[in-house]
């Protein structure tokens, strides 16, 4: 009885601390440091918020960049991936079903151009980046959109890619919020 | 393969090495009572924690009443959970309006924290409040690491102590870890995680509109303080349903880097700890050696498997490289495979990839990984099985060479041995009639997702994970079922339970012998050779017991995909 007396005190101030002032005092202090993060990188635009710099979201039109395909069409309250095995059916025919999608898209490009990452779908369903070669591909297609030339666009893709951290961790690529906001702007000029 | 990649993931098991030992030294400091820089602030707050519980902490316990207490107040935990859950939609911090759980998946969820399998068959944003994910999922993060550590380190004390009695006092060691290890660390983490972009609010979802026009409802919450703890208890549970592959859990390259560490810390460190509780420094080298080597071969398997990507997809589709298949761009193959490895390896079961949609080999290694469950193993359990398959090896060894087996200066007896296989054969038991079970009923094959030979895997990696309790999945499997909740439930519970109550039993026993000095006739454990019998015994029971198992699943699925033949 003395234990059970004892464990159900610990309980109650173990809660209290862990559970309650931990994430509170986190929340705080994240709160006042580093604002736009901690409320999730959101991004307004003319003072309406237009999504986060972070998630992914469903973009297809044809001025724009698009973003990888997602396995739950791009739901932020709904994360995952397709979870399919190397074996499966379904997993080559969602694959060619984006591959028909990118060319019917970006008309004239060989399969063999074309990055894995750009018809395999993410682990989240939300992954905010592209690889270099996946942004190129658009680049045709968004300048017949926008009539901005290729070389612009391909400028933007440059001034916006983000290389291996430290020169060996992860990949290049580039975040496609920040890509399409730059190129709002450009259009803007 | 790139030459950046593979030096990414050699820097990361450097770094972990680089961290764990002063780490472990720390953490040995903790458990002797010695005295830190911030003993003004520690000594006060555990004063009043010790006067609010009622805990006398000059007392010393058996490992009976060591053990009993342990227990006792996990059960009570696991219940307040229990209700929480049940409950959580007519409790308050709930912006988004969630409701309570089932009976069976909240029995489900509470058994898998309070284990530290963090196994998940509810999706984070669309099931569990911010009153949930902060008192509940948060809180069990913090307490069932704990549990851990403590175990692994009353065990020790059991290992050295000459002609003893007592194992130390369970409450304050319990405390201790809090508020001198996990707390500090958890906050300098969440901080540090909330600067790199991980969201920490109590705001509810975020209705953005598009850059095209549509709406997205973009959940949040306080992400970063589950994060840090999620991490460095080992646990894995994620906010997010996509866990780290989720951009808010994990954003960039850096973060991921930072999260292998978190999780690599404190296990990696206990073998440190360990090595100065017996006063061997070679011992713990010894175990380095070969831990760190097999964490590397499971890494370069998967990183060598999944650079060479899915030939089905070359061959029917002209689509070339490695498998970007439910992984992140910003993580690359190479970050992908050392997480796979190290979620596995340190028994975290967070995931930054969908390892449903690993290749066959790159499933593999995390399924081997849980099977052996020593690979450095969980925050103080992992200490423990190693321990445990130390003992066996000894014991094998000494049969060989014809001389009595002792470790450490302790003789290893009749009961000693029985203590051991017992907590060795639960591991396997847990996992293969299960599996079994699931494949024959309806109940159990009617929640795969993916045909033939893989489905098989999704089942075996659900019970392997929930046995080593990792938490990680082969996610496609539906396990928000009765069937799967109260049977993974239970499988959670055994697998935890059962072999630490007998480490604490065999503890209790070690405790009591005195010490014998080493002889010219005492088998060495502190060499390679010795090592290398150690890594015998781990490979030959997993190799022996689980073969078929992997053969029917990842290796089978290997053969027919470089045969060309989907499943069907």
């Amino acid at each position: 009885m003395v234990n059970l007396w004892r464990s159900l005190r610990f309980l109650v101030v173990s809660v209290v601390l862990l559970g309650l002032i931990y994430p509170l005092i986190v929340t705080g202090i994240g709160q006042l440091l580093f604002p736009y993060h901690a409320n999730g990188s959101m991004i307004k635009l003319h003072g309406r918020v237009v999504g986060s710099m972070l998630i992914a979201q469903n973009v297809t039109n044809p001025g724009l960049f698009h973003y990888r395909p997602s396995a739950v069409n791009y739901a932020g309250n709904g994360s995952g991936g397709s979870n399919l095995g190397p074996t499966n059916p379904a997993l080559i025919k969602e694959i060619k079903g984006n591959i028909q999608t990118v060319e019917q898209q970006n008309p004239g490009t060989p399969v063999s151009q074309i990055p894995p990452d750009m018809v395999e779908s993410s682990a989240s369903g939300l992954d905010p980046d592209i690889s270099i070669q996946d942004a190129k591909i658009q680049v045709p297609r968004i300048s017949k959109a926008t009539g901005l030339s290729q070389q612009v666009l391909m400028a933007l893709i440059n001034r916006n890619e983000q290389g291996r951290f430290l020169g060996i961790w992860g990949q290049p690529m580039v975040n496609v919020m920040k890509l399409n906001l730059a190129l709002l702007q450009q259009r803007g000029k | 393969m790139t030459f950046a990649g593979t030096i990414g993931i050699l820097a990361v098991v450097a770094l972990i090495l680089a961290l764990a030992i002063p780490m472990g030294g720390y953490i040995y400091r903790v458990f002797t009572g010695q005295r830190n820089w911030f003993e003004p602030v520690y000594a006060p707050v555990e004063r009043v924690i010790y006067k609010f519980v009622g805990i006398n902490p000059d007392a010393e316990m058996d490992w009976k009443s060591y053990a009993k207490s342990w227990l006792l107040v996990q059960f009570v935990m696991a219940l307040f959970v229990y209700i929480i859950f049940v409950l959580q939609g007519h409790l308050p911090i709930n912006p988004d309006h969630i409701k309570g759980m089932s009976w069976d998946l909240a029995f489900n969820t509470a058994a898998s924290f309070i284990t530290n399998t963090n196994w998940q068959n509810y999706a984070g944003e669309q099931s569990m409040s911010y009153l949930g994910q902060m008192a509940a999922i948060t809180y069990l993060q913090f307490t069932s690491a704990a549990a851990g550590v403590v175990a692994v380190i009353a065990f020790v004390r059991g290992m050295v102590a000459n002609k003893g009695k007592t194992l130390g006092n369970f409450w304050v060691d319990y405390v201790k870890v809090h508020t001198r290890i996990l707390l500090p660390l958890a906050f300098l983490f969440a901080i540090v995680f909330v600067g790199l972009g991980l969201p920490e609010t109590l705001h509810g979802a975020q209705i953005a509109h598009t850059l095209q026009g549509g709406t997205q409802t973009i959940s949040r919450g306080p992400v970063a303080s589950l994060e840090a703890i999620k991490q460095l208890g080992t646990n894995g549970g994620g906010y997010f349903n996509a866990n780290s592959a989720h951009p808010f859990e994990d954003p960039t390259a850096l973060t991921t880097v930072l999260e292998i560490l978190a999780m690599a810390l404190i296990p990696a460190a206990l073998v440190t700890t360990f090595g100065k509780f017996i006063k061997d420094r070679k011992q713990a080298a010894v175990l380095y050696v070969f831990l760190t080597g097999l964490l590397l071969a499971g890494a370069f398997t998967v990183y060598a498997s999944e650079s060479a990507g899915d030939p089905l997809v070359h061959h029917l589709l002209g689509i070339g490289g490695g498998n970007m298949e439910g992984k992140e761009v910003r993580f690359g193959q190479s970050l992908s495979s050392i997480f796979v490895a190290a979620t596995t390896a340190f028994t975290t079961g967070a995931v930054n990839t969908m390892h449903d949609s690993l290749t066959p080999l790159g499933g593999m290694v995390p399924i081997v990984f849980m099977m052996f469950n020593s690979v450095f193993g969980g925050i103080g359990v992992g200490l423990l099985n190693i321990l445990m398959f130390l003992i066996i090896a000894v014991f094998l060894s000494g049969l060989m060479v014809g001389r009595t087996p002792e470790i450490f200066g302790k003789k290893i007896e009749a009961r000693e041995i029985k203590l051991a296989t017992a907590a060795m054969l639960v591991h396997p038991f847990v996992i293969l009639v299960p599996t079994a079970i699931a494949l024959v009923t309806k109940a159990g094959t009617s929640s795969m997702a993916n045909p033939g030979l893989h489905g098989f895997s999704e089942v075996l990696y659900a019970f392997t994970s929930g046995a080593a309790n990792n938490g990680s999945a082969f996610a496609g499997l539906n396990g928000n079922t009765v069937f799967y909740n109260v049977a993974i439930g239970l499988v959670m519970l055994f697998g935890r339970y059962v072999s630490m109550v007998a480490m604490f039993a065999m503890a209790g026993s070690l405790v009591k012998k005195s010490v014998v000095p080493e002889s010219a006739g005492t088998l060495r454990t502190n060499t390679f050779s010795f090592g290398g019998v150690f890594l015998a015994v781990i490979i030959i029971v997993g190799a022996l017991t689980f073969f078929p198992a992997v053969a029917v699943g990842p290796i089978g699925e290997h053969l027919q995909m470089i045969a060309g033949q989907l499943a069907k």
